[in-house]
């Protein structure tokens, strides 16, 4: 039974884009893509270990009613340090700076971005926010949850909230930067034949986070830039004692942060739109439909920020149209999740580890986006509303949909990255251990909410206790499923068996150079006139030409 | 009574049973689409696994019938349950006219309740059973949150304004309430017992023990002279502001023409803001009290200023509209 | 390096180079807009609340300075215009001269801006050291005025440290010319400053009226 695919012996490229310079300047003033990539990898990876460190802390400490590990000020600076470092610093960036800055010219046909050195600058702008943010949870730590609302942030915290909000302020530009890359990217340098509608759909996806990237990220960087003022020179925009109102920042912050979690899940939509047509060997179910929900809900997410201040005491009209409007932009996603299982129907399922992770998130996503459906109707978020159900709703979306995508990527481009596979075996049992671990910590947490559970508590009444006694030990799971990979995949880079070109394999231009690709991506500018995923017409990937088995493609079999 | 999902709390409020039904509609349908991809994924992963190394799967690139179907059919019960959801939200966020008034102040880390009658609590609310209860509710740093799950509300506490939220409880007993809304250090702490009595026994608790607590009627009478409201508030309807007789929840014609309530936020915005909303015939001279009146006194002002409603109301030179006027 | 006229690696020919770089700054624009916007937004809601202290406020930052600036800033657009369109024409000679004239306007208005700032600074009008409105204000009408003088440089802050980027991108733009580069072939350069020089004007015409015109007429 043929499951797993199997890979015949290949050498490294003599030349590629890994050794073609070394040195440490050739890599921190590198305009490469490809090298750009593992700097974002190098960066976002740290980021992830210390919101992991911060969330260990918090589940241990929850394990007993009175709090086991920590005061309550240390309490509720580790939750909003976690949650400002996995947000701004980790999910944010990982998949569109990482797989996107990887991937994206690979995928068009193109030599680089269109602004390498941009794309340079953007990393350093990165880098430069998260020390400002690191001084910040350094001296003093921050304590006003990563929602920053006011007046708690801008008068009443004694936390070093101007260091992390100016930190956040300048990681905008960060992203600001990247999208207007990719977007132009995409606009301009695709490869000759290479029409919008022959695009893979991970770039259809970036293309939608970067709509997101270049309309919503400045104004958060103004509002926290207003906080930062506020805070010190007293100023009164969001303080009602001066005049101001802490709805405004209410608007302001979620006009930004909504949007946001859709910067964080398209492109892991976008990833899961290029694994299962490449691991069931066949086109994607509804290729158009899947594209176009990636730009609707781009733009429909930029109209649903208020589905977060429904008991603020805004309007009831206002309240009415923003809950009717987060149901339309749950539709295209809805669209989504039908067309991948509809594009596992008749196809020829192979279980490797990235087909693992994009099922994986076909379940947890779902579950996730429906939770969702509960939090935008209007009778239910009264009850629900800043308790423990809104904790799994979006950790479901964000580590069991996002990080699932982001791992099931890695695997997938792996062996183009580096050149190298990983370990299949061991990554599977890592796969099954995360997905276990998962639902083990976060589904106890919709009963929790459901209970009446609030949310950044440090203390809780007894009858919370065995649920989150059930979720910590779940923590303890899903620390371990994300430990294996970060040892073998670094095992992999020196061990791991050579990859070859095309493993799998797929069907997208970056898998027609060789892995690692050479520094300028093609030898010769490809001229593109394939459809995308079209595995029945793609003689060179030496596959069959039907489902039923055929003669061996290949003389080496 | 016990709710229909096992591990809810209580129902013990009349939006207690609405909020349940509508979340065992919601879970069902989750349900339901759940049980249903969750069984075709793992059904096709197993019924087309690749039988051979060069197999490639069947082509198929669409299907627009399957591809409306699977929009409209959503679309349909996101309609459902917004529609569901909505008419709930409406009937919350509408306070019936006959409520009981009763006022929170949150503040770091601690909630003052004061009865209708004038009498305090501290993290505590004692209700009575089968009555229309209103929160009016106010901040006096942060923003909190009154959050009772057996009654299933929860509202935002924000400084500078004023929230409502109401309720009727429909079952006596003690239920737990939290501060929902992340307020600093001790936010888990902020907390308390809502009490739902008979309503013998609440009209009995209300009237025993006033303690050595101050009348708010009268600590508010004094601030009226204190900050003097009274120089120009007279109660004859001479002097240079409308007569507060009578004004409260009364019908107030404002100098551009249009016609108010003047409830708790009316009241309040005028201490605050006075120029935001003058009544005919007076002229713009109020000073604001931003910043020179705390939430407590704003209420204790606001309850004084509430019992002149039965003052007799002049004919001349009244807030409110008199009686036999249009 | 670099120089600029020449392709560059990533891009496969001119063409696709000068429309990746307009594109580009057309889209840096809209970023600048909602970046802006967060502040238009903020000075809405507070005008609207507080309308008459916000109309007293205004009154108090000089009318005529205003103007002149104003006028200052539309003519270096229309300076710059003309350099983009020399060139465009091959006027090569011309093109240092207008983008002279261009940053000799720019720094008249960073000038005036200077002046203006230091007279709130002397009337106690900056936010956050001792800040004092009119003397007798009230707690609540000296708020409201520090919300409007918050907003007030915030907003031309904001606005003037975008001035000050855009002197920079023309002493670049104005080395370049002098040494020849711009041709009607290639003024990508030119032509993109000149799209975030007009930007730049564009958003000080909308802080003008809502700025300094409140209520003048009454």
């Amino acid at each position: 039974m043929a499951t797993t695919t199997t890979a015949p012996a290949y050498t490294m490229p003599r030349d590629h884009y890994l050794n073609s310079s070394y040195g440490i300047r050739s890599w921190l003033l590198t305009t490469d893509h490809k090298r750009i990539a593992w700097l974002y990898l190098a960066g976002v990876t740290f980021f992830f270990t210390l919101g992991g460190i911060f969330a260990a802390m918090i589940r241990i400490h929850l394990l007993v009613p009175n709090g086991l590990l920590v005061s309550p000020e240390t309490y509720n600076k580790l939750f909003t340090m976690h949650g400002v470092a996995m947000i701004f610093f980790f999910l944010i960036p990982s998949i569109p700076a990482v797989l996107g800055n990887f991937l994206i010219p690979l995928m068009i046909g193109a030599k680089d971005v269109a602004f390498p050195k941009l794309n340079l600058l953007s990393w350093y702008v990165y880098i430069t926010g998260g020390c400002f943010v690191l001084y910040a949870f350094a001296t003093g730590g921050l304590d006003t949850g990563w929602t920053f609302y006011t007046p708690l942030s801008s008068v009443y915290s004694n936390s070093a909230v101007a260091p992390a909000v100016i930190g956040i302020f300048i990681n905008g530009f960060s992203s600001i930067l990247t999208g207007i890359n990719f977007a132009v990217t995409i606009h301009t340098m695709r490869a000759p034949g290479m029409t919008w509608f022959r695009l893979p759909l991970f770039i259809w996806a970036h293309y939608a986070t970067s709509i997101i990237f270049i309309l919503g990220t400045p104004v958060i960087a103004i509002t926290l830039l207003l906080v930062a003022l506020e805070r010190v020179f007293h100023l009164g925009f969001f303080n009602p004692a001066l005049g101001g109102d802490p709805i405004l920042f209410q608007h302001l912050f979620w006009f930004y942060s909504h949007p946001a979690v859709y910067i964080m899940i398209l492109p892991a939509m976008g990833v899961i739109s290029e694994i299962i047509p490449t691991f069931a060997r066949k086109p994607i179910f509804g290729y158009t439909f899947i594209a176009a929900s990636s730009i609707s809900i781009a733009v429909i997410g930029f109209f649903v920020w208020a589905h977060h201040m429904f008991l603020t005491g805004e309007s009831t009209y206002a309240a009415l149209a923003f809950s009717l409007l987060s149901y339309l932009v749950a539709i295209p996603s809805a669209v989504k999740v039908f067309n991948w299982t509809a594009t596992l129907y008749k196809g020829s399922i192979s279980y490797d580890t990235p087909m693992l992770y994009a099922l994986g998130f076909i379940g947890l996503f779902l579950i996730g986006g429906l939770t969702g459906l509960f939090l935008a109707c209007l009778g239910l978020d009264i009850n629900i509303h800043d308790t423990y159900f809104v904790i799994a709703h979006f950790h479901y979306i964000m580590v069991g949909g996002a990080i699932m995508g982001y791992l099931g990527g890695l695997h997938f481009w792996w062996p183009k990255i580096t050149g190298k596979l990983y370990p299949e075996f061991l990554a599977r049992v890592a796969a099954i251990t995360l997905f276990v671990g998962f639902n083990l910590t976060f589904g106890p947490q919709f009963l929790l909410g459901l209970m009446g559970m609030p949310r950044r508590y440090h203390n809780y009444p007894p009858e919370f206790q065995v649920l989150n006694v059930l979720s910590t030990a779940g923590a303890s799971i899903l620390a371990i499923g994300y430990l294996l990979p970060m040892v073998y995949f670094t095992w992999s880079v020196r061990y791991g068996k050579v990859a070859g070109p095309n493993p799998w394999p797929a069907t997208g231009l970056e898998w027609s150079t060789d892995s690692p690709p050479p520094a300028e991506n093609f030898d010769v500018t490809p001229v593109v006139d394939w459809e995308p995923y079209d595995y029945k017409n793609r003689a060179d990937l030496g596959l069959g030409t039907s489902v039923a088995p055929l003669a061996p493609a290949h003389g080496d079999d | 009574m016990p709710s229909q999902l096992p591990i809810y709390p209580d129902q013990a409020s009349n939006f207690a049973p609405q909020v349940d039904t509508l979340m065992t509609f919601m879970i069902l349908v989750s349900a339901f689409f759940t049980v249903a991809i969750t069984a075709a994924v793992i059904f096709f992963f197993f019924k087309y696994r690749r039988k051979s190394e060069n197999e490639i799967g069947v082509p198929i690139h669409g299907d627009m019938r399957l591809e409306l179907t699977w929009i409209v059919i959503p679309l349909i019960l996101s309609m459902v349950m917004f529609g569901w959801g909505a008419v709930v939200y409406v009937d919350f966020r509408h306070p019936p006219q006959d409520a009981l008034d009763i006022y929170v102040v949150g503040k770091q880390w601690m909630w003052k309740i004061q009865q209708p009658n004038g009498r305090r609590e501290i993290n505590e609310l004692h209700v009575p059973v089968g009555r229309d209860i209103k929160l009016i509710l106010a901040s006096e740093d942060v923003i909190h949150d009154f959050y009772v799950p057996a009654f299933r509300v929860k509202m935002d506490v924000v400084p500078g304004r004023y929230n409502t939220m109401w309720f009727r409880p429909t079952e006596p007993g003690r239920y737990h309430f939290f501060c929902s809304q992340y307020c600093g250090t001790n936010h888990a702490q902020m907390g308390g017992w809502v009490t739902v009595m008979e309503p013998a026994d609440y009209a009995a608790w209300l009237s025993s023990s006033m303690e050595t607590e101050t009348d708010p009627i009268l600590a508010g009478e004094k601030l009226f002279s204190e900050k003097s409201c009274s120089m120009c508030h007279l109660a004859d309807g001479t002097g240079r502001g409308p007569s507060l007789n009578g004004i409260y929840n009364g019908s107030v014609r404002l100098a551009d023409g249009s016609t108010v309530r003047a409830d708790d936020a009316y009241i309040r915005e005028s201490m605050l803001l006075p120029n935001a909303k003058i009544v005919a015939g007076f002229l713009p001279i109020m000073p604001s009290y931003q910043g020179q009146l705390t939430e407590d006194e704003i209420l204790s002002l606001t309850t004084y200023i509430r019992s002149l409603q039965s003052q007799p109301v002049p004919a001349k030179g009244a807030g409110v509209i008199p009686a036999g006027k249009k | 390096m670099h120089r600029t006229g020449e392709l560059y690696g990533q891009f496969q020919t001119l063409e696709q180079q000068k429309a990746s770089a307009t594109l580009g700054m057309w889209i840096f624009l809209a970023t600048e807009i909602l970046f802006f916007g967060g502040l238009f937004l903020t000075y809405t809601i507070n005008r609207q609340a507080y309308p008459d202290v916000f109309a007293d406020a205004s009154k108090t930052l000089s009318l005529p300075l205003g103007t002149i600036n104003t006028l200052v800033l539309i003519a270096s657009s229309l300076t710059m215009a003309m350099a983009v369109w020399s060139a465009e024409v091959g006027k090569k000679k011309l093109i240092p001269l207008f983008l002279v004239l261009t940053l000799i306007l720019g720094s008249i208005f960073l000038f005036i801006k200077g002046i203006e700032y230091h007279d709130k600074y002397v009337e106690h009008h900056i936010p956050g050291l001792p800040f004092q409105f009119e003397p007798g204000s009230s707690v609540a009408t000296n708020a409201h005025a520090e919300l409007f003088f918050s907003l007030y440089f915030g907003m031309t802050g904001l606005h003037a440290m975008h001035m000050v980027v855009g002197v920079g991108l023309l002493i670049w733009l104005l080395r370049q010319s002098l040494k020849g580069r711009f041709t009607p072939d290639y003024n990508t350069p030119i032509e993109n400053v000149g799209l975030y020089w007009h930007f730049v004007d564009i958003v000080w015409i909308y802080l003008y009226p809502l700025l300094y015109l409140i209520d003048r007429h009454k």
